[in-house]
């Protein structure tokens, strides 16, 4: 038997696979958005034709955080902020593995802020879906740097002075070759935007609407929703950095001013992967590095054997 | 004292090409059979600033810096001689010459670039007064000159060593050969008409010293390296091929050592955007199955302090190497400190199991480093390599055959596929990553990595159950708590057998102790020699190894002795805490030495310090700090 025979198996798969036989309790509210984030990446992993043992799912912190625990495959529930660190190396330590990161606003827009403009910057082969519900779930509704400026919480009780942030224009200027926004009220287009988000070689960025009934009461929030690839008054080019920019732009206003667009935003294919780039310059084997250490042949050098001469 | 030494130090502005002057100096003498040791000095400055760097060299085994030096090769602070108006930089080019005044031997030599001093400031430090004083011999000779005629002046180096040669009669064979190793055409012409012009013009001044350098020869093959070197090597040879980092002196030494060589080796090298997403990072690699490792300094490491407590939480073997330097926050960077000692033990929330090792020197942390991999794989627990400044910028010889070892590649406790299929299942379909109690009867409960047929499981940080499952459940806490802290008792027994780090030394049956850790153990044994030989009787006992804790060995040793004094360079005693803490009692028989000001410990000072403290005296030297017993 090989060392990673889940890999690479062209059966067919059933989204069944990835809902684990008897289950933890789901903890998530009634009427949660996370639900609907979980039933799309169930959906989308049969069209993406990916098994559960082949994939590695890394997430944050928060109510987003607890995605692993109703998802079927290999799970890393890291710590608030860092998942996109620990996916990057997965990826790069066994890049056969298919590898997905998820985490909330506060988690991957605030705390991890740093690791999602360098993750998106350095074009990593890899999906990033960030629950945004405007607000900080698990720990019971304060506010997160997507919540609207005004916004009133226990910790802001005189309402937020800060503007929010603008995940798509920052995604857009940090570097990433994918970015769509959905929302968990529009679920066939969110299974179809992870579906490509997946199959997409680079960093793809989902923004993906969640709302949150408990903190943010209006469960309703992002209904209506516009899909701008449908709608006969939006025409642009995703391809074209430029016009995604603006568009993008336009997308967050509105957002700000209760109109919800939702679809794909930029897509740029051809620009190679992180994980290829260096394989390029020769900074990165060949074969993934992960199977070296399960392949009976591999030789293992001493460093006595070279390194030395230059300290004789 | 002590006679048949050559300490020769190389003094001058930072970027003047000290550091690679004094490598080859130290190198050449190494192969002429001597045993070498450096100690590096240098300001936390870039370009400029006065530094130097020491090669003691004897004929048998060197164990520390020394006490002073008996040769100052000063060439001057060519980068102080363009001043600007916004900065002021003083005299500096006569640092080298002045600053160095202190520590240099009566009878010593002092040699001086004359070409790059004017005459009026040389007599404004009283060069003169002072040589006649302490008996120096002074040669003054015109370095630059001799560099320029041949080209370029940055050759100041090479006609150092050049003239160095004659006056202490050292074959040149062997820079020659340097020189012809590492140079080629017309740089290699020049600096080899430099060196000899320099040779002749010395041995023209016919300059009567009294110092020896030693015979020497070696009974195999030696190699001159650093600490950050070995620890590197130690990494290599287990198989570790993925590092993540960020800058922070002085760890950048093995992170910089690292990603030169891994791509070589087919491995990946990562610098990232700080020190939580570098520990981050080396945990996922570690995660999918690749022996990775990250590391940094004591504000760096701080920052990962949250991946080190994911990393035991998950039981992901990582290792990390805290390179430490004086604090708190940034302190001084560019000086050696044993202060993170508490910091690494005992960072991250919760009951933590770490594995801490501190080497002693550049053989420890070679072996110590793979101690550190072999443990982190096979026992699933993060391992951290805590050393210093000193180890990290000195070079010293070492036996070839010690890295001559076996490569592990091992990853430790990974199940095959085979094997994963015969493991236990959840009704979920999830491998029971985590067991209460493993099969085979130890505490370590063998994983799957990701991409392997039916190893699905969740490592999570918050407490979960066998198969990864978050889980509060008061007995599965007890359960998979005590697995996780018991590994400590079974790694203690697994170092014992195989690889214990202490090291004994002096006279089985001496009064006295001291008890030392990591980098200031081989000063202390040659304080032990002196001590000895002045008629004390003293014995001491290095530890290498911090947690899990050594305690029957300290204990049986610290039973042995009346009184032990424990040397260590900070200003808490943080060590002597420690073995208290482990141990248990001993707080009226142990009493500390302390040094905090920047430097390491030299061996007189320790005489010093032992002779006062069972004297019952105060402390006369103020760089240091006596704290007596609990009970005295
Ligand atoms: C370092 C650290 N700081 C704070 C917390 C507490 N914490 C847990 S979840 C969370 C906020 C999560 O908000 P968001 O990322 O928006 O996710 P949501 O719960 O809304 O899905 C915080 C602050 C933590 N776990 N770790
Ligand atoms: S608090 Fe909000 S985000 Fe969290 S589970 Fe409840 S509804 Fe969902």
């Amino acid at each position: 038997m090989s060392a990673f025979s889940a890999i690479g198996d062209d059966r067919e798969i059933d989204r069944d696979e990835f809902t684990p036989g008897i289950e933890p309790q789901a903890t998530w509210c009634p009427g949660c958005g996370d639900f609907g984030v979980l039933k799309a990446l169930k959906q989308a992993m049969p069209e993406v034709g990916r098994n559960p043992d082949e994939v590695a799912l890394f997430t944050g912190i928060g109510c987003s955080g607890k995605l692993n625990s109703y998802f079927n495959s290999y799970g890393f529930h890291t710590i608030h902020g860092r998942s996109l660190p620990v996916a990057r190396a997965a990826k790069l330590a066994n890049p056969d593995v298919e590898v997905i990161a998820a985490g909330g606003d506060g988690d991957g827009y605030g705390i991890g802020g740093n690791h999602f403009i360098h993750t998106a910057r350095e074009n990593h082969d890899m999906t990033y879906i960030v629950f945004n519900n405007e607000i900080f779930g698990l720990t019971k509704g304060q506010t997160s740097p997507t919540s609207p400026k005004g916004h009133k919480s226990k910790t802001q009780p005189h309402g937020s002075a800060k503007t929010p942030v603008r995940p798509l224009s920052q995604s857009l200027n940090a570097g990433a070759t994918y970015i769509a926004r959905t929302a968990a009220v529009n679920p066939n287009q969110a299974k179809e935007i992870i579906a490509e988000a997946i199959e997409h070689d680079g960093f793809a960025h989902i923004d993906f609407l969640t709302q949150c009934p408990t903190w943010n009461k209006d469960a309703k929030q992002y209904v209506p929703y516009t899909d701008i690839q449908q709608s006969e008054d939006y025409d642009f080019d995703v391809s074209n950095r430029q016009e995604a920019s603006e568009m993008m732009f336009e997308t967050e206003n509105k957002l700000h001013e209760g109109e919800v667009l939702t679809g794909r935003y930029y897509v740029e294919d051809g620009r190679p992967s992180y994980g290829q780039e260096k394989r390029q310059i020769g900074e990165m084997p060949e074969e993934p590095l992960a199977e070296r250490y399960f392949d009976e042949d591999a030789e293992w050098e001493r460093t006595y054997d070279n390194l030395l001469e230059h300290h004789k | 004292m002590t006679d048949n030494e050559l300490i020769w130090r190389i003094a001058g502005g930072s970027g003047d090409g000290i550091d690679s002057t004094s490598q080859n100096f130290a190198k050449a003498l190494m192969r002429s059979g001597l045993h070498v040791f450096t100690h590096r000095h240098y300001p936390s400055r870039i370009r400029g600033g006065h530094t130097y760097v020491e090669v003691r060299a004897k004929d048998d085994p060197v164990q520390s810096r020394g006490d002073g030096y008996n040769f100052l090769l000063a060439l001057g602070d060519s980068f102080a001689r363009n001043p600007q108006d916004e900065a002021y930089y003083g005299k500096e080019e006569l640092k080298p010459l002045y600053e160095n005044f202190d520590e240099l031997r009566e009878g010593g030599v002092l040699l001086y670039d004359e070409g790059l001093l004017d005459e009026s400031d040389v007599e404004e430090i009283e060069l003169e007064e002072h040589a006649e004083e302490n008996g120096w011999h002074l040669v003054p000779m015109d370095l630059r000159g001799i560099a320029k005629e041949h080209g370029r002046e940055i050759m100041r180096n090479t006609a150092g060593i050049g003239a160095t040669a004659a006056i202490l009669g050292i074959d040149t064979t062997e820079f020659e050969n340097l020189i012809e190793q590492n140079m080629s055409g017309d740089m290699q012409e020049a600096n080899l008409s430099v060196l000899e012009d320099a040779y002749e013009a010395a041995s023209d001044l016919d300059i009567d010293h009294d110092i020896e350098v030693p015979d020497g020869s070696h009974d195999e093959e030696q190699v001159i390296l650093s600490g950050s070197n070995a620890i590197s090597y130690g990494a290599l040879d287990e198989g570790c091929r993925f590092i993540s980092g960020y800058p922070m002196t002085p760890w950048t030494d093995v992170f910089t050592i690292m990603s030169q060589h891994l791509p070589e080796f087919g491995g990946i090298s990562e610098q990232v955007e700080d020190e939580i997403a570098a520990a981050a990072l080396a945990l996922g690699a570690s995660h999918m199955g690749v022996k990775s490792m990250s590391g940094s300094s004591g504000g760096g490491f701080a920052l990962m302090s949250e991946p080190l407590g994911l990393a035991e939480m998950t039981e992901t073997p990582l290792v990390l190497v805290e390179a430490m330097r004086a604090g708190p926050s940034t302190g001084m960077p560019t000086k050696p400190e044993q202060a993170d000692l508490e910091h690494v033990l005992y960072t991250s929330q919760g009951d933590s199991a770490r594995v801490v090792f501190a080497p002693a020197n550049i053989r420890e942390c070679y072996t110590q480093t793979r101690s550190a991999f072999r443990i982190a794989y096979e026992y699933q627990i993060p391992t951290i390599v805590v050393y210093d400044q000193k180890i990290q910028g000195e070079l010293r010889n070492v036996p070839a055959s010690h890295f001559d070892e076996e490569a592990n590649a091992d990853p430790g406790s990974v199940l095959t596929e085979d094997e994963i299929q015969e493991a236990a299942h959840h009704a979920s379909g999830k491998f029971q990553r985590f067991l209460h109690e493993p099969a085979d009867g130890s505490n370590v409960s063998p994983r799957s990595v990701p991409g392997q047929k039916d190893g699905r499981y969740l490592a999570t940080g918050n407490e979960h159950n066998p198969s990864g499952h978050i889980s509060e459940d008061p007995e599965n806490r007890i359960a998979q708590m005590e697995r996780r802290i018991n590994k400590l008792d079974d790694i203690r027994s697994d170092l014992d057998e195989n690889t214990s780090h202490q090291t004994y030394y002096g006279p089985e049956d001496a009064d006295h102790g001291i008890l030392v850790w990591g980098s200031q153990q081989d000063t202390v044994f040659e304080s032990v020699d002196r001590l000895n030989e002045n008629g004390h009787s003293v014995k001491a006992l290095g530890v290498s190894d911090m947690m899990p804790y050594p305690v029957d060995e300290v204990s049986e040793w610290l039973d042995s002795v009346d009184e032990a004094l424990v040397v260590e360079m900070n200003a808490s005693a943080q060590f002597r805490g420690l073995t208290q803490k482990e141990i248990g009692k001993y707080g009226d028989k142990l009493s500390s030495l302390l040094k905090y000001n920047g430097n390491p410990f030299e061996p007189a000072e320790i005489v010093d310090g032992f002779e006062t403290s069972i004297n019952g005296e105060d402390l006369a030297a103020s760089n240091m700090k006596y704290l007596p017993a609990a009970g005295d």
